[in-house]
């Protein structure tokens, strides 16, 4: 028994992340169709000038917000220089060039920060917490806690602004939403700044448990795209029981397969959703009459 | 018909949108061949013409969702030929497109909402209850999704989300397409009733009888040029419009 829970948290720690990043792919996918793969390297991006900043000397507090500023500039650049310039491009020539910005942004981190691993402090020490049998660590509740509270905060924002309507709506329909007198390259640079603000947000959180470096974001990024697939592509309620549900299957095949095959879950879970259920869990019903 | 034009109520009315000599192309296919259109303070002006006649086309070429080859799209004298759809919707543009093109998964009440977008004015609220006023349908259904709305309810909600921007000038494709003949008629006394506030309208229609007798001046275009204008009822007189419009 406890042993399970140790599992639990385990996995709702590590899924807590991959939710965070599947959020990211479902904002951007909604935004423009394009799946970004470089959002994994926002996670990275976050750790990395986290890192960056406490090496010069800056406290870890001030630290983390310039972290994330500077990934969100980093998210801004990426739209206005690599998305925004291929204009009317066709989706998957936009997915390419995500693929080729995570290579680009991957190869200048380690020019500039080196191939080793960079480890941040946990935010409030690494004494465990025991709980029912089971240890929780400080940082795992860190990041539980952060990833909630986000998870509310974006929530209100598509509820209750009308930004976040507006990016429903071009989500709903492009077209419409031009007409209405939505700013749409304004929105989707709106967007990659709210998939880098929650890719670092997760990166920053996580990276005292998975260390830093500079390819971090590659499995970090894929494991999201499966959580979002896994939910429903575009889905936001999608993302996270995908990201919560990946995460705790890898955690359960660790603990009680191997934990060799724990990179192997999201993979096999990809194709069995593929084949089974290809709009995901609570992939869009189209409720279109005409 | 020259001279007529002259005489027409289209030349007394200031000019709120103007096109000249507009083309336009789908690729290397050309669609709009130089297309002259005026719409002028307080007119129903209307469209009427074959499918792939380029009705579709001018307006969305006039709302900016397509790029022109040529010619220009003034507002109130200023060219907006090249502006983006969002610069064109707060200089006054308001397109109902074709197929209503609702927010499917959002509610009627955020879909009217958006419509006011582009407003920063406190009255967006009191517009909202105006066109619940308007569309009482649209006040019981305002927390159900756009897309679970009937074709007609649909129809005004695209009308109204439309009219929530307060539109300098107001164009309407196909607003009776697919609907029951006695949506068609409700649809037809929305118009009227848009067009007797004082909003000029641009309306494409294949229902050419109902539009070109409600309209000030109308155009029938053809393979992406304009073939015959006049006023509503010389084209209901013109020999080959009946014949090939209104089947007579």
């Amino acid at each position: 028994m406890s042993e399970l829970l140790q599992f639990v948290f385990s996995g709702l720690t590590t899924g807590s992340i991959y939710a965070l990043s599947a959020l990211g792919f479902a904002i951007i996918y909604n935004a423009s169709r394009v799946i970004n793969f470089a959002q994994g390297d926002f996670l990275m991006l976050g750790g990395m000038f986290t890192v960056a900043c406490t090496q010069l000397g800056v406290p870890l507090y001030l630290a983390i917000p310039l972290g994330v500023l500077a990934t969100v500039v980093a998210g801004a650049l990426l739209e206005r220089l690599a998305i925004a310039p291929a204009g009317n491009s066709n989706v998957v020539s936009l997915i390419i060039i995500t693929i080729g910005a995570s290579m680009f942004i991957e190869g200048v981190v380690q020019i500039l920060f080196g191939k080793n691993q960079h480890a941040v402090p946990s935010f409030s020490g690494e004494t465990a917490i025991p709980v029912g049998g089971a240890m929780l660590l400080p940082q795992s509740l860190w990041v539980i806690g952060v990833a909630a509270v986000i998870v509310v905060f974006v929530g209100c924002f598509f509820r209750f602004t009308m930004i976040g309507k507006a990016m429903l709506a071009m989500s709903a329909n492009r077209e419409a939403a031009q007409l209405v007198g939505i700013n749409t390259r304004m929105m989707l640079l709106v967007s990659f700044c709210m998939a880098a603000f929650l890719g670092a947000t997760a990166g920053i959180v996580a990276a005292p448990i998975t260390m830093v470096v500079y390819d971090l974001g590659q499995m970090l990024g894929l494991k999201g795209f499966v959580a979002a697939t896994l939910g429903g592509m575009g889905s936001g309620v999608g993302a996270i029981v995908g990201g919560l549900l990946v995460g705790l299957l890898e955690a359960f095949v660790a603990g009680y397969v191997s934990s060799a095959y724990k990179d192997a879950v999201p993979f096999v879970l990809i194709i069995i959703i593929l084949l089974v259920r290809p709009g995901g869990i609570f992939g869009a019903k189209s409720v279109d009459r005409v | 018909m020259p001279t007529s034009h002259e005489h027409a109520i289209g030349a007394l009315a200031k000019p709120v949108l103007e096109v000249s000599n507009l083309e336009a192309a789908y690729g290397r296919i050309q669609v709009l061949h130089g297309i002259n259109i005026k719409v002028g303070e307080g007119q129903l002006i209307s469209l009427v013409g074959a499918n792939g006649a380029g009705k579709t086309t001018l307006l969305k070429a006039i709302s900016g969702l397509i790029e022109v080859t040529g010619g220009t799209i003034t507002l109130f004298g200023d060219a907006i030929t090249t502006a983006p759809p969002d610069r064109r919707v707060r200089a006054g543009i308001s397109l109902v497109p074709e197929g209503r093109q609702v927010f499917a998964p959002l509610s009627v009440e955020d879909n009217l909402r958006l419509g006011a977008y582009t407003r920063r004015d406190n009255e967006r609220e009191i517009d909202l209850e105006r066109m619940y006023e308007l569309f009482p349908i649209l006040k019981q259904r305002r927390r159900l999704a756009a897309g679970m709305l009937s074709g007609g309810q649909q129809q005004m909600l695209a009308i109204a989300r439309a009219l929530m921007a307060r539109p300098k000038v107001l164009l309407l494709d196909e607003p009776s397409m697919g609907l029951a003949p006695r949506l068609v008629q409700e649809i037809f006394e929305v118009i009227s009733n848009c067009k007797s506030k004082g909003i000029p309208i641009l309306l494409v229609e294949q229902n050419a009888l109902a539009a070109l007798s409600i309209a000030d001046y109308a155009y029938v275009l053809e393979t992406g040029k304009v073939t015959v204008e006049g006023t509503g009822p010389e084209l209901m007189r013109d020999d080959k419009v009946q014949q090939a419009y209104l089947g007579m």
